[in-house]
């Protein structure tokens, strides 16, 4: 039950401040991505702010030896740099780039049940599956 | 290259909120906050017991954009006009949704977290989807004079 309440605070949290940082707008995101016309920098200080916050208390929280409310971290696993990773991420990018959505402002757009935001939402879960069932299927 | 529209003090508050999110997700369940990771696991779910929390984290990001909106702070982002039309969604979701899953993370998995831990994969996967993502914008604002 904690353990479920922590998830909807630290979401919550997280959504406000996409909100905040106005990455909740597409067209800004696209800007901001637009680093051969209007560039629009705002969102490196959105990187950055969050990559400072989190890189400074990441170490000191992974120092503890448990979680608070769980019995271990998880983290990834993997270290290998292979083609899945590279080919992966260069297709999010293409979609990314595309409509100025990545997942967490996407879905924290929910708020504003708009067609259109449903719309890339459903054809994201679609993405998703399609994409986790083949992998489960090769057994990767 | 001209400079437009650039806010960098809700940018860089809102990124410190995003950081410490990622933070208290790890402090307190031992998880890392990345988002397409923890949509993955509701689209596709792995066993029962690991459903409840990524659904609640979802529902507060949903949550947390209502308290945006409703608390009218800063220029504020009161509704939303997407760059391109339905079938440019439909496609741009569902490469974000094979992408995210093939690479395995996406802007907070390995732009935040990943990087965070100093992961040399977070590093690669973070260059390679801002790179493919600058060329994509390049292509259809500039090559194609498409959107916006």
């Amino acid at each position: 039950m904690r353990q479920l309440l922590a998830a909807l605070a630290a979401g919550t949290l997280f959504g406000f401040g996409l909100g905040l940082a106005q990455m909740i707008d597409p067209a800004k995101v696209v800007n901001f991505l637009d680093l051969f016309g209007h560039w629009d920098p705002s969102l490196a200080f959105v990187m950055g702010g969050g990559l400072l916050v989190n890189a400074l208390l990441t170490p000191l929280i992974l120092r503890q030896k448990r979680p608070l409310l769980a019995d271990f971290f998880r983290l990834p696993s993997k270290t290998e740099i292979d083609r899945r990773l590279v080919v992966g991420s260069i297709l999010f990018g293409i979609g990314w780039g595309l409509a100025g959505y990545c997942p967490g402002p996407m879905l924290t757009s929910l708020s504003f049940a708009d067609a259109d935001i449903i719309t890339i939402v459903l054809a994201y879960g679609v993405g998703t599956f399609a994409a986790r069932w083949a992998l489960a299927r090769r057994g990767g | 290259m001209t400079i437009i529209n650039f806010t960098p003090l809700p940018a860089l508050m809102g990124g410190a909120l995003i950081g410490l999110a990622a933070a208290l997700l790890l402090f307190a369940n031992g998880r890392v906050a990345g988002i397409s990771g923890i949509a993955g696991g509701i689209v596709y779910p792995e066993s029962r017991t690991d459903l409840g929390w990524r659904v609640l984290f979802v529902v507060g990001l949903v949550l947390g954009g209502f308290i945006y909106q409703w608390s009218g702070l800063g220029a504020g982002v009161q509704q939303i006009t997407a760059v391109v039309d339905k079938p440019g969604l439909i496609v741009a979701g569902l490469l974000v949704g094979v992408g995210t899953q093939i690479g395995s993370g996406c802007t907070s998995g390995h732009g935040i977290c990943g990087l965070a831990r100093r992961s040399p994969r977070s590093l690669v996967a973070t260059l390679c989807f801002m790179g493919s993502a600058i060329v994509t914008v390049y292509i259809v604002r500039h090559l194609l004079g498409g959107a916006a």
